[in-house]
């Protein structure tokens, strides 16, 4: 299986031990490069920046303003305004839609977690049959594209009825193959067999090993799984358009498209969808900036292992 | 998931290094290898193995049964639909019609541009970071990665004020400059699209690479610099091609992810006429199944795209495969 082998060669290109970049070979340096590069990675910065730093100016403008003021200059403070617009709009709809992609989001990562945990402490820790098969099957599943499954999912959704439910959006979240594989080679790494035999002698019963033993030595890990479920959720789009037609269930991504949409014969729509876009942003950022280091570890691990 | 096109074929590369489980076992005790736990495993894997079956398996038997059957009116329309069997007839219609395999031109021409152009912008930024040039890295990093915490749907919807002539800053500073920029016409919303795209994945990408190359030795280049080797010539001569693996995938799943495009252009689609509702193939699946009503034939698209993706995947693993063996592995 050719995947298999471009899937562990990933980024570890060789072994050898990390190395430190900062300051080595400084002297070398000749300043115009210096200028250069710098210059580069700034212009690249205002690229990547520009946009969230025009949503924020743009959220403290009134809706006439935005339209008449140039974007990147600050005009009369109107973001309290516009946030109590925000939360009266059509009885408050917009914080319905954030308490739904907080709940598809933090149900679905943890639930999506635990799934992904439980399968890949099992393969790592148990020899049994069928064990070959299913590693197989989940290797081969990362090669199905997720969004070319959004349109059965959704004829299968009607057929059990889930259409138009929180669970129709929420249970095929949970499918997370690489997250499998991830919680497998976690697992691999942190459990050590003989302390799972060590607790069996002390009369544990598998389960609780794995609640008590295994969950908390494959924490780290869970977290990298966590954070990309929870991405994945909050940014789903296809799938929840397709089977919600209920505002009430509609998550940020929806709803707020919907507006921007509407907001083509609403214009007093325009400036609510600018402020729903920042705040659809913050928790989000913050979230993965602060966690930045759990994240980024298990990207790096891959190379740290050498 | 989409939004994470890449993160997971890096952090799978762990596998690569350790042992096989098996090969572990020796240091235990030998039952422990068969089936240790009795009935455990099983019902360990089982929630995922259910989901599984149900979420991705009965998907793709839907979509195959279902493209085979056709829903047809009866007469006078009020006994309402039947549904008969119909063979291949909706693959027929769907590549009869053109809207639809021109949107696979269209995605084609999009990958063909913005996928190379991404890697060149991830990978120069991640030597730039791996370089000794670059100060206060870990800023300008945030910077350039911020952009990944965005909800793609979000990031359509902002860039959508950037291209729209009576709110952007930017056709507006352009006009100030003289020039009369048409973000949205048709000639420039494939690569305005294409914009989200780089500005959403230029940073996870960026991410991934300046992680493999933290992972290159310092050895290896040392040697070429103690020979008067300079950083451009390092950076492109020795990180770049050790860094290959991680290169390859990156753009495999990038590629991967241009294929199924459907957020950004379906967003964007409400500024602008130019974004019919069949403009990628996603948006034609979506489209058949939602606007025209004929989820069969949406099936038969959602399964040509499908296969379509497969095949270029396989495609490109294959060629890279055949490109590393050239190399001598």
């Amino acid at each position: 299986m050719s995947v298999v082998d471009q899937v562990r060669e990933a980024s570890a290109p060789s072994s050898g031990t990390r190395r430190r970049t900062v300051g080595s070979g400084v002297d070398q340096v000749s300043l115009g490069w210096t200028i250069a590069a710098t210059a580069g990675v700034v212009v690249a910065s205002i690229y990547f920046l520009a946009p969230v730093v025009w949503l924020a100016i743009a959220s403290t403008k009134s809706g006439s303003q935005l339209f008449t003021t140039p974007g990147f200059a600050l005009a009369d403070w109107n973001l309290w305004t516009n946030l109590e617009n925000l939360s009266a709009y059509d009885g408050g709809i917009f914080w319905r839609w954030a308490m739904n992609s907080v709940i598809y989001s933090v149900v679905g990562s943890i639930l999506t977690t635990l799934v992904c945990a439980v399968t890949g402490y099992a393969l790592a820790v148990y020899r049994f049959r069928g064990r070959k098969v299913l590693i197989a099957v989940v290797l081969a599943s990362m090669l199905v594209p997720t969004t070319v499954l959004a349109q059965p999912t959704y004829v299968l959704l009607v057929n059990l009825g889930l259409n138009n439910t929180y669970w129709g959006v929420l249970l095929p979240t949970l499918t997370y193959p690489f997250g499998v594989l991830l919680a497998w080679i976690f697992a691999q790494d942190a459990v050590p067999l003989e302390l799972v035999e060590a607790a069996r002698l002390d009369g544990a019963g598998e389960v609780r090993i794995f609640a008590t033993l295994g969950l908390r030595l494959m924490s780290s890990g869970l977290v990298t799984i966590l954070l990309f479920a929870f991405l994945g959720s909050w940014n789903n789009y296809m799938l929840p358009l397709l089977v919600l037609t209920d505002a009430e269930l509609m998550p940020l991504t929806v709803g707020l498209t919907g507006w921007n949409q509407a907001s083509i014969t609403i214009p007093s729509l325009q400036i609510l969808t600018v402020v729903g876009s920042l705040l659809s942003i913050v928790p989000i950022a913050i979230v993965f900036l602060t966690l930045q280091r759990f994240w980024r570890s298990g990207l790096t691990a891959g190379g740290l292992r050498g | 998931m989409s939004t994470m096109p890449t993160g997971r074929t890096v952090q799978a590369s762990r596998e690569r290094d350790r042992p096989a489980p098996s090969d572990q076992a020796p240091a235990l005790p030998r039952r422990r290898r068969v089936g240790g736990g009795g009935a455990a495993p099983y019902l360990f894997v089982l929630p995922f193995v259910v989901l599984f079956v149900v979420f991705m398996v009965a998907p793709i038997v839907i979509a195959i049964v279902n493209s085979t059957f056709s829903s047809q009116s009866s007469g006078l329309g009020f006994g309402g639909a039947s549904t008969v069997f119909v063979g291949v007839q909706n693959y027929l219609r769907a590549f009869g019609d053109r809207d639809f395999l021109a949107s696979f031109g269209r995605v084609l021409l999009y990958g063909v541009v913005q996928v190379p152009l991404m890697m060149v912008i991830a990978a120069t930024l991640a030597l730039l970071f791996d370089s000794a040039l670059v100060r206060a890295k870990r800023a300008f990093q945030f910077a350039v990665f911020l952009p990944y915490a965005v909800p793609g749907v979000i990031a359509a919807l902002l860039w959508g004020f950037f291209y729209q002539p009576s709110v952007s800053p930017l056709v507006q500073g352009l006009q100030s400059l003289g020039i009369d920029a048409d973000l949205l016409a048709p000639g420039t919303i494939l690569w305005s699209v294409a914009n989200v795209g780089i500005w959403s994945y230029a940073g996870i990408n960026m991410i991934i690479l300046f992680s493999a190359l933290q992972a290159v030795p310092s050895e290896v280049f040392e040697a070429a610099r103690l020979d008067g080797a300079g950083d451009l010539r390092i950076a492109l001569s020795i990180k770049l091609p050790m860094i290959a693996p991680a290169v390859l995938l990156t753009t495999l799943s990038t590629v991967i992810g241009t294929l199924q495009l459907f957020n950004e252009p379906q967003v964007l689609q409400s500024i602008t006429p130019n974004i019919s509702s069949d403009w990628t193939p996603n948006m034609a699946v979506y489209a058949a199944s939602t606007l025209g009503r004929d989820a069969h034939l949406g099936s038969a698209m959602a399964v040509i795209l499908g296969v379509v993706t497969l095949a270029v995947s396989l495609l490109l693993v294959r060629a890279t495969n055949v490109r590393e063996g050239g190399n001598g592995r």
